[in-house]
């Protein structure tokens, strides 16, 4: 184990240095030196999905990513979908739909969507599905996620209603 | 008029409600947020009878210090109890201020309406935050403070949005892992390999050399690392892992003849219902047995917990779903006074009952010792989640009917075997938690029990079958000596035993050769179970069992506990392989307070009570449990889940009960019942797995 080195990356737009351990993940750095709590741990092995981030615009699992891996890479979180205040269409079509219960996995699940609408603005539901494969939910909320995705391509829910409508 | 129980027990007004100047309603309430939306539920409640803006109520987590003690939040109970609790405490509150509204406005002819009180004439208005501090909460709740009859309540039955959503879709710390003290330390716990091994030598100082390490703590079979920071925690651990050497005991059943273990005893055995004498002989005779292994909790997020002692004082932030329960447990494990003890909830990912939860706060309060003054928080890793945890325990249910000539169920006979369904802290009189009984001296953590009948049982719950069976004669089982530690997974023993009644009758309809609808409606007389059953099958457009094509329909329907009703239709493929392709559920939850929390919950629950039928089973060899990470015990992914459609029957003339728990068996059963209709042969042996309907098949 060699000590700490310095890395620079970009996380959320923003060219950053931090002092880490070579072994230490990605995961530890974004929530103990970078202050993002979005990405979350739950398997530390890559299996879940919780702890996804964009790397160099692919869903990564952050947990078991080393930062000698990253160096010079692009992050993205799930704190660097939104634009500021405005939220990204996809997290604002998880509200519209109310798509979560203990909301764990979510950020993680946020990031595979953004991934999948920028490459695939118009994805059918079985592509959506597909894509958020590696994402585990143990609520059962998966159906009104996938929904929201498809909301967030098209602009509005599937049946053009959902909880936050008027009704 | 009398207060509801729960206001009863906590009856000072404070203790409940709070209002500021700026007109901020702060609600404290007992019961605690596990994703399932209960704060907004509350939320909704308190702001309906008070007449204030939703958005202006702030609902706290619950506390020992300062939070009324309303027991554990389980069992589909919160809307019932503590629903009713903060409606006549809100109306307690609105009238106090409407007392002081009628002083300041100089009369008492008064209209609320979004947290402004009007005189009716026109002639003043003033509000709850002009008021808060003229009207002393400090009060015990008026028995006879009425809140609003139902057709008054504006709220009730709405679909207001999660109040804890915007965080949770921004990615902003939430959970109890993102917590972060002034001084904060982060621990590890190293456990044994196997249920039953004992630490034979730890070398704790290769850990204690590595860098960032604060301590390493060894007491007994308890091993763990303070660090001063969480990558320096685990590595430690791991350290401490390789340096330390176990005995390990072959004490595990044999994870293929869970049957012959849960039936081996020795077992308390118990009646839960009979009724009727021999009766008239029975035309012919149907015999079945029907199993689910045990289950994991398999929580996405693993167990968490922080502590600091500061000197004899203890305080410990936990997701545990009982903080009075906790601290009481967490007093009798350390022989020190409850008073000293306080604990705070903090949300982390879903609770489906008795989790990890408990066990990582007393981890936290054993690893603090060792750094006094400052706060240690503990996280489990998912190993230790999936094999620590109490599971779900396995269940075997035999049951035996008789059909008259005209193909009426005339006998019944049932024998549960299983064991116990709880171990929440302070259950046996024991604290309860899985570190006190690793630590030199420790006494083993007792035998799993059951809630008492009146509390809905556990191995027995849902066992009494919701038709008219005039002979019936149904018996309990529950081992007395367990091999694997066991509590509540969510619906309890109602899972298997809804599964094994509403796949037997099924099988009793195909006796009787008639079709499963009209078998089921025909032995059904309570009009609230008719309502969902035809709901269900109306919307799933039913036209019995098969609907060609290798698609198989199945039909269940159960109440839960003396609570809310729910029908379930599922459809099945089965072509190269099994796919669940829908389910539609009909639910009556009495009065509905936040509809699309209920939604959410029935639709959560059926997925996963699918994912519980399909996949799920923890597997072991003799010693060690081998269901370690997300390969070895996988659920339901995305492209697996079916859609889900619920239809929700809303009875505002009825209490309202929960809806956490109603689609567990009867979708479990659906499904099972879906998939004979498919392929012709029935599996009776949970998770309906490739193999087990091959080897049925083969059969």
């Amino acid at each position: 184990m060699s000590g700490p080195t310095t890395y620079s990356l970009t996380v959320n737009g923003r060219a950053v240095e931090v002092q880490a351990d070579d072994d230490a993940p990605l995961l530890h750095v974004l929530r103990h030196d970078l202050g993002l709590a979005g990405p979350r741990f739950g398997c530390g092995v890559g299996l879940c999905g919780a702890c996804f981030v964009l790397l160099d615009g692919s869903p990564a699992p952050s947990c078991d990513t080393p930062m000698w891996s990253v160096i010079g890479k692009t992050v993205v979180t799930v704190e660097g979908l939104a634009d500021g205040d405005s939220l990204h269409p996809v997290q604002q079509a998880f509200l519209d739909e109310q798509a979560a219960q203990c909301g764990f996995c979510v950020s993680g699940v946020l990031v595979s969507a953004a991934a999948l609408l920028a490459a695939e603005p118009r994805p059918t539901e079985e592509q959506v599905a597909g894509s958020l494969d590696r994402n585990l939910c143990r609520c059962g909320v998966q159906r009104r996620m996938v929904a929201a995705v498809l909301r967030a391509a098209t602009g509005a829910g599937p049946d053009g209603h959902s909880p936050g409508d008027e009704s | 008029m009398t207060l509801p129980p729960h206001l009863a027990a906590n009856p000072r007004l404070s203790r409940w409600l709070h209002v500021t100047a700026d007109g901020t309603v702060t609600l404290r309430t007992g019961k605690v947020e596990l994703g399932q939306g209960i704060l907004t539920a509350l939320a909704l409640i308190a702001a309906d009878e008070l007449d204030v803006d939703p958005a202006s109520v702030r609902v706290v987590a619950a506390s020992t210090a300062l939070g009324p003690d309303e027991g554990p939040t389980a069992g589909s109970m919160s809307v019932a109890d503590s629903g009713s609790a903060v409606r006549h405490a809100a109306a307690a509150v609105r009238a106090l201020f409407l007392d002081a509204a009628a002083v300041r406005l100089g009369s008492d002819e008064l209209t609320v309406r979004d947290g402004v009180i009007s005189r009716t004439d026109g002639a003043g208005t003033t509000t709850y935050g002009e008021l808060a501090s003229h009207v002393d909460l400090d009060v015990d709740a008026d028995p006879a403070a009425t809140p609003k009859p139902a057709a008054e309540r504006r709220l009730t039955g709405s679909d207001l949005l999660r109040l804890d959503l915007p965080d949770k879709v921004a990615g902003r710390p939430r959970y109890l892992s993102d917590l972060e003290l002034p001084g904060q330390l982060w621990g590890r716990v190293v456990r044994p390999p196997s249920p039953a091994a004992t630490l034979r030598d730890a070398d704790v100082a290769g850990a204690q050399a590595l860098p960032g390490v604060v301590a390493v703590v060894r007491d007994g079979s308890f091993l763990g690392v303070v660090a001063d920071d969480e990558h320096a925690a685990d590595r430690a651990a791991d350290q401490l892992r390789r340096d330390a050497t176990w005995s390990e005991h072959e004490t595990l059943p044999d994870e293929d003849e869970l049957s012959g273990y849960l039936r081996a005893g020795p077992s308390t055995t118990f009646t839960i219902d009979e009724a009727g004498g021999p009766g008239e002989a029975p035309e012919r005779t149907v015999t079945a047995t029907y199993s689910r292994p045990f289950l994991a909790h398999a929580s996405i997020a693993p167990s968490c917990g922080l502590a600091r002692w500061d000197g004899d004082d203890l305080q410990v932030w936990s997701h545990s779903q009982n903080v009075f329960g906790l601290r009481a447990a967490i007093a009798q494990a350390l022989g020190i006074d409850a008073a000293r003890v306080q604990v705070e909830h903090v949300e982390s990912a879903g609770a489906y009952g008795h989790n990890g939860a408990d066990d990582a706060a007393f981890d936290a309060v054993l690893l603090a010792r060792a750094a006094p003054g400052r706060p240690v928080q503990v996280r489990w890793s998912r190993s230790d989640e999936l094999t620590w945890s109490p599971f779900g325990s396995a269940q075997v249910v035999d049951l035996t009917a008789g059909l008259d000539a005209g193909g009426r169920i005339v006998s019944w006979d049932c024998d549960i075997w299983s064991q116990g369904h709880t171990a929440r802290p302070g259950y046996a009189g024991a604290p309860g938690l899985l570190a006190a009984a690793h630590l030199s001296g420790g006494a083993p953590l007792p035998a799993p029990v059951d809630p008492p009948p009146e509390r809905g049982a556990g191995s027995a719950r849902g066992a009494v079958p919701t038709y008219d069976l005039p002979v019936r004669r149904i018996r309990g089982h529950r081992l007395e000596q367990v091999a694997l530690r066991t509590s509540s997974l969510r619906s309890l023993g109602a899972f298997t035993n809804v599964f094994a009644i509403e796949s037997f009758v099924d099988e009793l309809a195909a006796a009787a050769d008639a079709d499963p609808l009209d078998f089921r409606l025909a032995h059904l007389s309570d009009e609230r179970g008719r309502a969902v059953l035809s709901t269900a099958a109306e919307r799933a457009g039913w036209s019995g069992r098969e609907r060609g094509g290798d698609v198989g329909t199945g039909v269940a329907v159960a109440r839960y506990k003396k609570g809310g009703w729910c029908a379930v239709v599922a459809e099945v493929e089965a072509v190269s392989e099994v796919r669940l392709r829908r389910l539609v559920l009909a639910v009556e939850v009495g009065a509905v307070v936040h509809a699309d929390g209920v939604r959410n919950q029935v639709e959560g629950g059926a997925v996963q009570a699918a994912s519980w039928t399909l996949k799920e089973r923890v597997r072991f060899d003799r010693t060690r449990v081998t269901s370690v990470d997300w390969e070895t015990y996988p659920i339901l992914r995305f492209s697996e889940v079916p859609q889900v459609d619920v239809v929700l029957l809303d009875r505002p003339d009825l209490p309202s009960v929960g809806a956490g728990e109603v689609a567990q068996g009867p979708t479990a059963a659906a499904i099972g019942n879906a998939l004979a209709a498919a392929v012709g042969v029935r599996v009776r042996d949970l998770p309906l797995t490739p193999d087990r309907v091959l080897a049925a098949m083969d059969a």
